[in-house]
């Protein structure tokens, strides 16, 4: 029983640490809340469908067709979210902290409502491209062939991203802003590549979270992204927002919780909300700068 | 003015935050070769003039020129660029990165090649103490190994003009006498220095010529030797 809530977390944590890895990247170089990421990955899902729609003699099932969707879905949403980024953003970057904020919420009513309105109010079904089977693991837990896709292809990302982050000159440089923007500039970098540059990989990885979030429901919507998005922004301050490796720890916490809650609670499933949230509010309490969250002092 | 300065400021104005008038028609130069100094009192404008020149601020009025190139208006990577490096006031170090990659930062605007790896060599043979910590986090050293990384960090990008924005500040006397002793060796090698100031005995013993800056106008120049007799120099400034 454990060991299959374990692994019902680990894939429900995944979605979630991809989603928080977004709004932390962006926070940890500009503060700034990117309030229109959920939209960002639930158009991520969108691109990939309009992908499948427009080729669909390529789209039966096979690994061809699944990297079709996650290319779609984080080119678009990488995309997607450094445009906003461009053109919504920077101009208010100088203005004011609260300004950009503004715009991000604006920009994600302004997405929301452009699919409501010019594609569908209703869900529509997105395609499948794995057989979904049930593959049976120790201890009689069994993992579906679509959590185990899932966990896969969290963790590629995640290595991928630690490889840019730790190792190439584009990630350096990021580290570098994020720890003084200025300084950074002093030593030739750009910042309004950077933080495009920022924008873009975070957006991806949104992108990439919403095309599995569809396929684990099999349909996507214009509000797909609002409930996922709250929730790995609420995992990203639970490990620290701005941290990284915080937000995957805050991300896999609260898949652990939700599954937790609604495995050994009775009517957990329907309380799953209110304990995880519960639970993140007493740890901030104690720690209110995350689990893994430096002291905002330090970053004078 | 003369045709050879490297760096000229002419009738430079700059606001500082919404309304603070910082700088009130500075005009200076720098000669290739040359080490400037720059003093003045807290609050006289000095970090103001130093940001100006690096594109953190843009001027309200007036040209700032380097080698013959308007600088007034080019963001801080673009000045950066054309060989003309700051070390800003307290460090500004990346604490969260190592001693290594602090220097690689250094050289972004650079290419790898045969020539970087001996700009390596160079900062560890100026700092030893850099190459012994490479591998720690630049938030872990002390002000004074801060402060060399910082100046390491400049020199990785080569630049014609370096800018030292108080460098002496917070580090014991020991500390200081080997920062000034850098300084000097890094002009014997060809770099031209512009230095900020408030401990200006110091200031003025490192500089052939100097600058002084009080409530963000030039009130006096002239070569060190003469300042360091100037009674109001001395009054003001060295404490006499």
């Amino acid at each position: 029983m454990l060991t299959q809530q374990i692994v019902n977390g680990l894939a429900l944590g995944a979605i979630y640490a991809l989603i928080a890895l977004g709004y932390t990247l962006v926070y940890g170089i500009l503060a700034m809340i990117n309030f229109a990421h959920s939209e960002v990955l639930m158009l991520g899902s969108f691109a990939a469908l309009g992908l499948a729609a427009f080729a669909p003699a390529a789209f039966g099932t096979g690994p061809l067709a699944l990297a079709g969707l996650f290319a779609a879905g984080m080119l678009a949403a990488g995309a997607l979210n450094a445009f906003i980024e461009r053109f919504a953003y920077r101009p208010l970057r100088a203005v004011s902290r609260l300004a950009p904020l503004i715009s991000a919420i604006g920009v994600s009513i302004i997405l929301q409502n452009a699919v409501f309105l010019w594609v569908s109010d209703q869900s529509v079904a997105f395609p499948q491209p794995i057989a979904i089977r049930q593959i049976p693991l120790f201890g009689g837990a069994q993992i579906s062939s679509l959590q185990a896709v899932t966990l896969a292809a969290a963790l590629i990302l995640m290595a991928l991203l630690h490889f840019v982050v730790e190792k190439t000159r584009i990630g350096k440089a990021m580290r570098a802003c994020a720890d003084d923007l200025e300084a950074a500039g002093l030593m030739g970098v750009d910042a309004d590549v950077v933080i495009a540059a920022t924008f873009f990989i975070g957006g991806a990885l949104g992108g990439a979270a919403g095309v599995l979030y569809s396929m684990s429901y099999g349909s996507t919507k214009y509000n797909l992204g609002f409930l996922p998005g709250a929730k790995a922004f609420t995992a990203a301050v639970l490990g620290g927002i701005g941290n990284v490796r915080g937000a995957v720890l805050g991300g896999f916490i609260l898949g652990f919780l939700e599954v937790l809650a609604a495995g050994y609670i009775p009517n957990g499933a329907q309380w799953r909300d209110v304990i995880a949230f519960s639970v993140l509010i007493l740890v901030l309490l104690v720690r209110p700068s995350g689990l893994l969250g430096e002291k905002l002092a330090e970053k004078v | 003015m003369s045709g050879g300065a490297m760096l000229s400021l002419d009738g430079v104005h700059a606001v500082y935050g919404r309304k603070i008038r910082a700088l009130r028609g500075v005009s200076l130069e720098v000669r290739a070769g040359e080490v400037v100094a720059l003093i003045g009192n807290n609050g006289a404008g000095k970090t103001t003039l130093m940001k100006t020149i690096a594109g953190l601020l843009a001027p309200e009025k007036g040209r700032v020129t380097f080698q013959g190139r308007a600088l007034s208006g080019l963001p801080p990577h673009e000045v950066m660029r054309m060989g003309l490096s700051l070390v800003p006031e307290g460090r500004r170090i990346f604490p969260r990165l190592t001693v290594m990659e602090n220097l690689e930062m250094g050289a972004y605007s650079r290419a790898h090649g045969a020539e970087l790896a001996r700009e390596y060599e160079h900062v560890f043979t100026l700092f030893p103490v850099l190459g012994r910590r490479r591998a720690q986090l630049g938030g872990t050293l002390s002000g004074g190994e801060q402060q060399m990384l910082a100046m390491g960090r400049a020199l990785m990008a080569a630049p014609k003009l370096l800018m030292l924005d108080e460098p002496s500040m917070g580090l014991a006397p020991v500390v200081v006498d080997k920062i000034f002793e850098i300084i000097a060796r890094i002009n014997q090698e060809g770099v031209t220095v512009l230095l900020v100031e408030q401990n200006a005995r110091r200031a003025l013993k490192a500089a052939a010529r100097a600058y002084v800056l009080e409530t963000g106008e030039i009130v006096s120049a002239g070569d060190s030797a003469s300042l360091l007799r100037d009674p109001a120099v001395q009054k003001a400034y060295l404490g006499l």
